[in-house]
């Protein structure tokens, strides 16, 4: 992306920075220090956040609505004022910064197009204000990045959601910002189209190499964009880091709810060793491995996810080697095509949800039926039990 | 019955053009008199075709002069009303103040208080202070810029809080400092508000008559001088005034429709 990479940003005292890879990171990227926000109604929408995001990455702030993702969000921007904590960008603090003085782009959710002028006027607005040259040339190009190179003559309302959605991301982008935050910019658009913006605008931050940081509450949203995803809830990060990271070995009830969809089972402590717990779980013995475990208490919440459990016929061979839980019976099956979710009502009253993937290897069951459920040890984790089974559930739903 | 299935079928549009016409009658008689050559001045018929009054609009001096003054109070009255009306909606829409709520109400007494009320009251006012002597430009022109800033600030605050705000913050974010957000985001988008307002304020200024005779002293404006007239004979220039006037607001209007139409096309 030649285009991005000359003429470069007129942001921050350090902008050789930008060009000069190395340095340290804390100097280079953004980082909040004990950011907070309390409104003047006592409502503390964001708590002692603390972040860093280095140069050129990728990461999502992800939460329900009233997380205080969209606060922090603002706050970076300018647009609110934090009532305590720094926000530090590329070396400089920016903490009281006016959001005209920053060296930042906000793709908002409504997009926030500017009616009076036209798609080109609206992605020049940026270079016009900061009395950049070439600003005829500029635009030309990144029209042509979101592929709206037809459409520059025309006004916002003349164009659709999708291409409305481009013209906000170009009009942002075009400025080259230290970071580009996205104020769940999809949120709008239809599914179809939201998938494939999600490919672009990741194909679009590899190609520019520029920081992003996305705010959305959708799940499957944030971990196919983002390198790093940041779990907020009720005003703090829950737990960050990569996807797969965070999918497999979620820290809290809310994140093994939130970020897909867990079965939590209590069960005792029974021993620690160094490498694995052993919990007792309505009479069966599992094993999780202390990587995993993230409790110290007696008793805990045993954490599998729907899709690693396998589902097997009263005495039929599990190819698992952790220990069998008898005593299941399907309650309700729900084919997807590709797998086929089972409800089994386990001997102790609780339903667990069971993803069978349609291979071929097993059969289908059927409500009613006896069945034994297993897993592999390495994919259990162990939780605090004081946290509610129930948190995150369903919050994480489109709406 | 076919003529009986018309009619059924085009009741609407029938209705629409009899609603027209009611309204479109009165102008076309103010059109035709323009051209009237009267017999007698104080005849109100249509006795024959000239191009007299057009030719010689100011065969009444005192005419012209009344229409003068009407003028320059209502220019003058729609400029300080439209900016200072403006400003007052920008701080009730975008500010919050104490006796915020106490503001956006009252706004509307101006509106509301009968003309004769306000003219009287605005004349006990004149008076007092010690302006007896002093009526007629100035006087007049305080009037009317009192009663066309309620209109004034109504119309821009409805459309200024139609207005997203987050466009402001996105000036803002794109390095627009708050005066540039203010000429190049705000205020295009709020200026068809503030011009709507302008040409209301300075119609209902070129209007007034009850206010205005209540506190113009010796001074006339063209409505007085209508009034006035009307006892002797109103003379054929009043038509071809009236007249000008319907055609500019109608150029107005139409010359706007055609702009905004060919921006559009030529966009699609």
């Amino acid at each position: 992306m030649s285009l991005l990479a000359e003429n470069g940003p007129q942001n921050g005292p350090d902008n050789a920075a930008g060009t000069d890879a190395g340095g340290a990171a804390s100097a280079d990227g953004l980082r909040l220090a004990g950011l907070t926000k309390r409104y003047p109604n006592g409502f503390t929408a964001v708590q002692g956040l603390d972040l860093e995001v280095p140069r050129g990455s990728f990461i999502a702030l992800l939460g329900p609505s009233g997380c205080g993702k969209t606060t922090t969000l603002r706050m970076v921007a300018g647009l609110e004022r934090p009532t305590a904590g720094t926000i530090t960008l590329a070396g400089s603090d920016i903490t009281h910064a006016k959001p005209h003085q920053r060296p930042v782009n906000t793709v908002f959710q409504n997009y926030a197009l500017f009616p009076h002028l036209d798609i080109f006027e609206n992605v020049a607005f940026g270079l016009r204000r900061r009395k950049v040259k070439d600003v005829e040339a500029q635009v030309r190009d990144m029209l042509d990045l979101v592929e709206l190179d037809t459409q520059a003559r025309k006004r916002p309302a003349q164009l659709s959601g999708g291409q409305q959605q481009r013209v906000a991301l170009a009009r942002a982008l075009i400025n080259q910002p230290e970071v580009l935050l996205l104020d769940e910019p999809l949120g709008a658009l239809d599914l179809k189209l939201r998938r494939s913006m999600q490919l672009e605008i990741k194909r679009i931050q590899m190609e520019v190499g520029l920081t992003f940081m996305h705010v959305t509450h959708d799940q499957e949203e944030a971990m196919t964009m983002a390198d790093t995803v940041a779990v907020m809830n009720a005003g703090v990060i829950e737990q960050m880091g990569a996807p797969s990271e965070l999918y497999e070995n979620p820290r809290s009830t809310f994140v093994a709810n939130f970020l897909g969809q867990s079965n939590l089972i209590e069960g005792t402590v029974l021993s620690r060793a160094a490498d694995v717990v052993t919990v007792d779980m309505h009479g069966v013995q599992v094993s999780v491995p202390t990587a995993r475990v993230h409790t110290d208490g007696d008793r805990g919440w045993v954490g599998i996810r729907p899709e690693k459990v396998l589902i097997g016929g009263e005495g039929e061979a599990l190819d698992a080697p952790g220990n069998t839980i008898p005593g299941g019976v399907v309650t309700d099956v729900s084919f997807v095509g590709v797998s086929t979710l089972y409800q089994v009502r386990m001997p102790w009253g609780q339903e667990l949800a069971v993803f069978s993937q349609n291979t071929g290897r097993t059969r289908m069951f059927r409500t009613g039926e006896r069945v034994e459920l297993s897993w592999r040890p390495e994919y259990a984790f162990l939780l605090d039990i004081h946290q509610s089974a129930a948190a995150g559930v369903e919050q994480g739903d489109d709406d | 019955m076919p003529a009986a299935r018309w009619v059924r079928e085009h009741l609407v549009l029938l209705l629409g053009l009899a609603v027209l016409a009611y309204t479109f009658v009165p102008i076309a008689v103010v059109v035709l008199m323009s051209f009237n050559d009267p017999a007698a001045r104080n005849v109100y018929s249509f006795d024959g075709f000239t191009l007299h009054n057009w030719a010689d609009i100011c065969e009444d001096p005192s005419m012209c002069k009344a229409l003068g003054l009407s003028f320059r109070i209502g220019l003058l009255s729609t400029l300080v009303a439209t900016t200072l009306g403006t400003l007052a909606a920008f701080a009730l829409v975008r500010h919050d103040f104490i006796g915020r709520s106490s503001a956006n109400l009252l706004i509307f007494l101006p509106m509301a208080a009968p003309e004769i009320v306000m003219g009287s009251s605005l004349l006990t006012l004149f008076v007092a202070s010690g302006a007896s002597g002093h009526l007629g430009f100035w006087t007049i022109f305080i009037a009317h810029v009192m009663f066309c800033l309620s209109f004034v600030v109504v119309t821009v605050r409805s459309r200024l809080a139609g207005m997203d705000d987050t466009l402001e913050q996105a000036a803002a974010d794109l390095y627009a400092t708050p005066s540039q957000t203010f000429w190049r985001v705000t205020f295009p988008l709020v200026f068809p508000g503030i011009l709507g307002a302008a040409l209301l304020s300075f119609s209902l200024s070129f209007d007034d008559f009850i206010v205005t005779n209540l506190n113009s002293g010796n001074s006339t404006t063209f409505p007085m001088y209508v009034w006035g007239a009307y006892r002797v004979g109103v003379p054929m220039q009043v038509n071809v005034i009236g007249t000008i006037m319907f055609v500019v607001s109608i150029a107005i209007v139409v010359i706007g429709e055609l702009n905004s139409r060919r921006r559009s096309r030529a966009l699609a």
